[in-house]
């Protein structure tokens, strides 16, 4: 990927970090949903992706969602396709996930191939501390709250 | 400084568009630049003319339409969030074969591009919501 692009005067811009929070429980609101669909028609502009999920956002993640008796659709299928969007970058904030009682093997196993390594599967998820987040946080251009 | 602004919450539900509203003027007044407001989430429901606020309280979408034509101001509806909440303008009534349309005056419905785009080409991108 360039890290550099056009922009609309035609002059070369540097590509931008795009941080995008999840805050929230994938079902209840609609920002866990709406959220993914910004990620996924942001993942065609060619900028520095990453997405983070912290709070009840760390459930947005976990698999074998059912939502059969909240009559909603089931989006959480639709993680596993990020990795095909080129959205490799996944932080789940550990204290989130151990206050809730979860681990990582709660959530789906989500990984992505690397080009430069013959499509070789790497994971997608990796597990910060707050600490290590804010500071991921601090270096972005852009971040966008869900 | 070039700004661009999003907008996450519904009209008189959330305070966001009114704290927006001010920011954008401020900024104006001070010689800055608004690249693009976008709406999205229920932030679209500040774009219908339908709505009708109690004569004695601010007129949030009117405000909005009064903003964009006397500063130029690009204001964009998000096209998914606006259909899942019934916010229409011309072709998109024509498009889902409704027998109305919405919109407001000074907006307009496009993709989340504008948002991305708005992100790459503002100083800076500032989100107002919970």
């Amino acid at each position: 990927m360039s890290d550099e692009m056009l922009n609309e005067e035609g002059n070369v811009q540097r590509t931008k970090k795009f941080m995008y929070v999840n805050r929230k429980a994938p079902y209840g609101t609609v920002y866990a949903l709406e959220s993914l669909e910004v990620v996924l028609i942001g993942a065609a502009f060619e900028q520095d992706v990453s997405v983070a999920f912290i709070d009840d956002g760390v459930y947005q993640l976990t698999k074998g969602q059912n939502t059969t008796d909240i009559g909603m659709k089931n989006f959480s299928p639709t993680y596993a396709a990020l990795g095909d969007y080129e959205v490799t970058k996944i932080y789940v904030e550990k204290e989130s996930l151990e206050k809730r009682g979860l681990t990582v093997d709660d959530l789906q196993h989500l990984v992505w191939e690397d080009e430069d390594e013959d499509y070789a599967e790497k994971d997608s998820i990796k597990v910060v501390s707050a600490e290590e987040l804010g500071q991921i946080f601090a270096d972005q251009d852009i971040m966008l709250n869900f | 400084m070039k700004y661009g602004i999003m907008i996450n919450e519904g009209p008189y539900q959330h305070q966001a568009a009114d704290t927006a509203f001010n920011f954008v003027q401020a900024a104006l007044d001070a010689g800055h630049e608004i690249f693009r407001i976008f709406f999205y989430h229920d932030g679209v429901n500040n774009g219908t003319r339908l709505t009708t606020p109690p004569q004695d309280d601010r007129n949030v979408i009117t405000r909005w339409s009064k903003l964009a034509e006397d500063k130029n101001i690009d204001m964009v509806i998000c096209v998914a969030a606006a259909q899942r909440r019934g916010i229409v303008d011309e072709g998109e009534k024509d498009r889902n074969k409704k027998d109305a349309d919405n919109i407001a005056p000074g907006f307009r419905i496009s993709g989340l591009g504008q948002l991305i785009e708005a992100g790459i080409q503002a100083d800076r991108l500032l989100v107002f919501g919970d």
